[in-house]
């Protein structure tokens, strides 16, 4: 009872994390059809500005300054790389975003070091809101899911109930017809960049001190990212937050569930002996193969659902 | 004239699909352009909006249009109905219509109830997702959003394919509406009695080149340009 509660917090932490960093690139990803490689960049840039602002002027200026500036830096990779890129097809801006993100990472280590800085918890937030069967939970956490929970309801409305949000939605299935109406779609693009950038960069100022913040965070982030877009379907934020949700938990419980494929047959009154075909497999714990789950069910539902949960079409 | 288009080339990546098409229509004129399938009369369409690669010159009021946004060719005062509707599946009818507006409240000569009398069937359909719609009403829908841009010129593809012979009726009287309240209309369409009926002149495409051009009238005498390029 204590692990799974405490399981689901985690797991719905992390979602609610991989959400704030999925629905900037699935918005991308759907509108302008390209995979950002450099967004998970941008969550770790959003990580150290908040990490040097904060030993400066404090958190809560780093909580609004840095998602900002990873906006700023957003608008200006769109406007003067993606859209330059763009112009020479897919695959052009493909690489650019991609070695995008490997400047971004030497960038980052010959600033900031090899080693994790210590970007921490602010004092304020750093208590524990309640215990659980001897389980601290601390409000720091809380407090990550208070912010996710308003982003999510912010974007929503946005896109639900603003004329900026119905031109994006248009843009999701005809850019064409949303410029030939008299709209900048261009326009529409930088902004859509810049918003997911920031997004990012907020989930890099609130998970990089709950998480760690160091060079590598972009590149152990940036593919669980990718899967969540797939996974949950181009073009729909409800599918991204979906399985932005069940790669958290899946991530989680993975970790904390120590079975293997045998144990199950064993309770079903099959039992795994060396003589069995495959039993090396059959006996690998969830543990072990946990890191490469989501991969496993992104191939799955490529394969069985290419358009991914809630898309509204292929990838 | 309100649009000239003077040896215009289109390409689609490496095809030349448009092979120097000289074509105009004056201030408030209906224009059909008639022609079989795959002879580029839609890409001439996307051309106009800067939606394809095109050289040659294209000329509206004044304003060279190669080389603009086609938001930019927008605000001029063009609309555009693409042959596939292209209605926003997740937004509703009244939606579509308002993104119609090149800014929001801002009505020209139509209004929303301008539409709705047109169309009463829209009315009571207006808060359902425009993805839900049959296809009339997705073609109505698409020809409205355009009006509430309130364009100068209206570049219509083939609204009537695929509708029933009711519908088609409701599209012609659409069609004669915009012209009354003074738009000029370049009209594609496959069915030759209506466009014969309503516009004042014809041209004919074949293999990306214009090949006949004249009077409804004119047409209707040379018995041998429907033979040899419009007749399956």
């Amino acid at each position: 009872m204590e692990l799974l509660l405490v399981s689901v917090l985690n797991g719905l932490l992390y979602g609610m994390l991989l959400f704030m960093l999925a629905s900037g690139l699935t918005l991308i990803f759907s509108i302008m059809g390209v995979l950002n490689f450099a967004h998970a960049s941008l969550y770790m840039l959003g990580a150290y500005f908040a990490y040097e602002i904060s030993r400066r002027v404090g958190f809560w200026v780093a909580l609004v300054i840095a998602p900002l500036l990873c906006g700023l830096l957003g608008a200006l990779i769109e406007t003067y790389g993606l859209r330059k890129a763009h112009r020479h097809g897919h695959v052009a801006e493909l690489l650019f975003t991609f070695g995008l993100a490997f400047i971004v990472e030497k960038l980052v280590l010959m600033v900031w070091g090899p080693t994790a800085v210590p970007y921490r918890v602010p004092p304020e937030l750093d208590f524990t809101l309640f215990s659980v069967y001897g389980t601290h939970v601390s409000a720091y956490r809380g407090f990550i899911l208070l912010i996710s929970a308003a982003m999510f309801a912010a974007i929503w409305l946005l896109l639900t109930r603003t004329r900026m949000g119905f031109v994006i939605q248009a843009s999701l299935s005809h850019p064409d017809m949303v410029a030939s109406l008299g709209h900048n779609v261009p326009r529409v693009f930088t902004t859509v960049f810049a918003g997911g950038a920031a997004l990012a960069g907020l989930a890099g100022v609130i998970g990089g001190n709950y998480l760690v913040t160091e060079p590598a965070m972009a590149f152990s982030m940036g593919p669980i990212v990718f899967v969540v877009v797939v996974f949950g379907g181009l073009g729909s934020l409800a599918g991204c937050f979906i399985a932005s949700l069940i790669m958290g938990f899946v991530q989680t419980f993975a970790v904390v569930l120590d079975i293997s494929p045998a144990d199950l047959l064993a309770r079903l009154g099959v039992a795994v002996t060396p003589a069995t075909p495959l039993a090396e497999v059959l006996r690998v714990p969830l543990p072990r193969i946990g890191p490469f789950l989501p991969f496993l069910l992104m191939v799955f539902m490529l394969l069985v659902r290419p358009r991914g949960l809630l898309g509204t079409r292929d990838t | 004239m309100t649009l000239q288009l003077t040896r215009l080339h289109a390409y689609y990546g490496k095809s030349h699909v448009l092979h120097g098409i000289n074509l105009d229509v004056g201030e408030g004129e209906i224009v059909a352009l008639l022609g079989r399938n795959g002879v580029g009369r839609s890409t001439t369409c996307k051309a106009i909006m800067g939606l394809v690669a095109a050289k040659g010159s294209i000329a509206y009021r004044g304003h060279n249009l190669l080389g603009l946004r086609p938001d930019q060719i927008a605000r001029l005062g063009i609309g555009y109905v693409p042959e596939d509707r292209q209605v926003f599946p997740t937004l509703t009818l009244r939606q579509n219509l308002e993104l119609g507006l090149k800014r929001a409240g801002r009505f020209g000569r139509w209004r929303l109830e301008d539409i709705y009398a047109l169309f009463p069937n829209l009315r009571s359909r207006q808060n359902v997702a425009a993805g839900q719609l049959s296809g009339g009403e997705q073609q109505m829908l698409a020809i409205s959003r355009s009006l509430m841009g309130d364009p100068d010129l209206i570049v219509v593809d083939e609204p009537t394919e695929g509708l029933a012979p009711k519908l088609v009726e409701q599209v012609r009287e659409m069609l004669c509406e915009i012209a009354r309240r003074g738009a000029a209309i370049l009209l594609i369409e496959q069915k030759l009695t209506i466009a014969l009926q309503i516009s004042h002149r014809v041209y004919v495409m074949g293999h990306g080149r214009v090949v006949f051009e004249g009077t409804p009238g004119e047409f209707a005498k040379d018995d041998s340009v429907r033979r040899q390029w419009l007749e399956v």
